[in-house]
């Protein structure tokens, strides 16, 4: 075969490869939708997170907004603090609110923030001081039996 | 007499398991000064690159039909389980990233390296060895042409090139056929299949790390390839057997890396 064949089959063969992994990047990948350089990061403390992980979207109103980049436990208060990192283009108020939730059944554990009324906009190394702990359905269970227990008591001593 | 047979025969099987044994690591020895010899000496491969090329048109080029086919019949398959299973939870909307994921993590890498060890690894073994039985090797060296220089560096290159590319190929066109099955076929939602999809696939964590995977298996696989070829006994039984060898070690070194990969790559959430 000559020389120029093949080298237009091998070019062919490396330009589609490339075409691949840039099809992997960013129509399967999440590459695309924000690089690290244009976001900025904000602290939240929670009580108790959870199985939130790194990586867990951050969304308001149901939008992707941002991801959990860090979690660590702070040995002085006995809380998690979880690092979000928010894309530079939504800005939200000092006051918003963030709660772990969950999305659907079996579903993962995201952040969902919700923006509060103040002037002043959050900025990179911000805390946010409302939060709201994940939901652990061992303690969902022992409330609900706890108030169950509480209200037999209370129809025993009302038929005394 | 009976006891000194026994012990004759319990002897004789030991010394058979050393020799095995030390034949083995014998082996691995000069595998390993091959491959540091070859890498030292791979100066004309790159720079008259000419010759890469030739062999990448003949490893990965050659192989692109049997990945490509693979590759959409691979994703077709996990489009229709997948869905099977996910439905009964009422999560088919999932099916994007379970296709994605296991494609991109580890069907993409290994299943492209072992179709790449049985088309690619066994061309290059019988076509060394058949150099080497038909002399062609040694006549080189009476030219004062280094054969592992001009032989065997540019096939190891061609499929260290040729195997991150196949295996990103191959994981392309599984997608492609799930997509084909899950939205085309079956009726899966595309906006939900091609949304979570994105939502849960990392470019760093799994696209990277499934590339990484593969220019490891490449890696693998063409030195055993190369090895195998220049070892060869220079007999037809010989290339025969040597072609045999390379499948079957770069098969289960494929598998056996992989374990290795997958366990240092996704220890699980938290752990970083």
């Amino acid at each position: 075969m000559k020389r120029s064949t093949i080298d237009a089959w091998v070019g062919a063969f490396v330009a589609a490869g490339f075409g691949a992994l840039l099809f992997l990047a960013l129509k399967v990948g999440n590459l695309a939708s924000f690089g690290p350089e244009d976001a900025y990061q904000v602290q939240a403390k929670f009580a108790n997170i959870g199985g939130l992980k790194v990586r867990a979207p951050v969304k308001s109103a149901g939008v992707v907004v941002g991801r959990v980049t860090d979690i660590r436990f702070d040995n002085e208060s006995y809380e998690a603090i979880v690092t979000l990192s928010i894309a530079s283009r939504y800005q939200f108020p000092r006051d918003t609110a963030a709660k772990i939730l969950t999305s659907g059944l079996l579903g993962e554990q995201y952040i969902g923030l919700e923006a509060g009324g103040d002037g002043v906009m959050l900025k990179n190394g911000d805390r946010l001081r409302l939060t709201q702990s994940a939901v652990v359905l061992e303690n969902l269970i022992s409330q609900f039996l706890y108030s169950r227990a509480a209200e037999g008591r209370e129809e025993k001593d009302a038929k005394k | 007499m009976a006891e000194r047979a026994a012990v004759g025969s319990v002897r004789a099987g030991l010394e058979r398991l050393g020799a095995a044994v030390t034949a083995r690591i014998l082996r691995l020895g000069f595998a390993s000064r091959f491959f540091a010899y070859m890498l030292l000496h791979s100066g004309v491969a790159l720079r008259r690159f000419a010759l890469t090329v030739r062999e990448i048109y003949f490893a990965g080029v050659l192989s692109l039909i049997i990945i490509l086919v693979s590759g959409l019949f691979v994703g077709m398959v996990l489009g229709l389980q997948g869905y099977e299973t996910l439905q009964r939870y009422g999560s088919s909307e999932a099916l994007g990233i379970l296709v994605a994921l296991s494609l991109v993590r580890e069907l993409g890498p290994v299943v492209a390296g072992l179709l790449f060890a049985s088309r690619a690894g066994s061309a290059i073994t019988a076509e060394i060895g058949l150099m080497k039985a038909t002399e062609q090797i040694a006549a080189m060296e009476m030219m004062a042409v280094d054969p592992i220089a001009r032989v065997v560096a540019p096939r190891f290159w061609a499929g260290v090139i040729s195997m991150p590319l196949l295996a990103a190929l191959f994981s392309a066109m599984g997608i492609f056929g799930g997509w084909l099955v899950g939205v085309q076929l079956i009726g899966v939602d595309e906006g939900a299949f091609w949304s979570q999809m994105q939502a849960s696939v990392d470019f760093r964590e799994d696209v990277l790390n499934g590339v990484i995977k593969s220019v490891v298996f490449g890696v693998a696989v063409s030195w055993i390839a190369v090895f195998e070829g220049y070892d060869a006994p220079p007999t037809a039984e010989g290339v025969s057997r040597a072609t045999t060898r390379t499948v079957v070690t770069s098969s289960l070194a494929i598998l056996a890396l992989d374990f290795v990969l997958t366990a240092f790559m996704f220890t699980g959430g938290n752990a970083r």
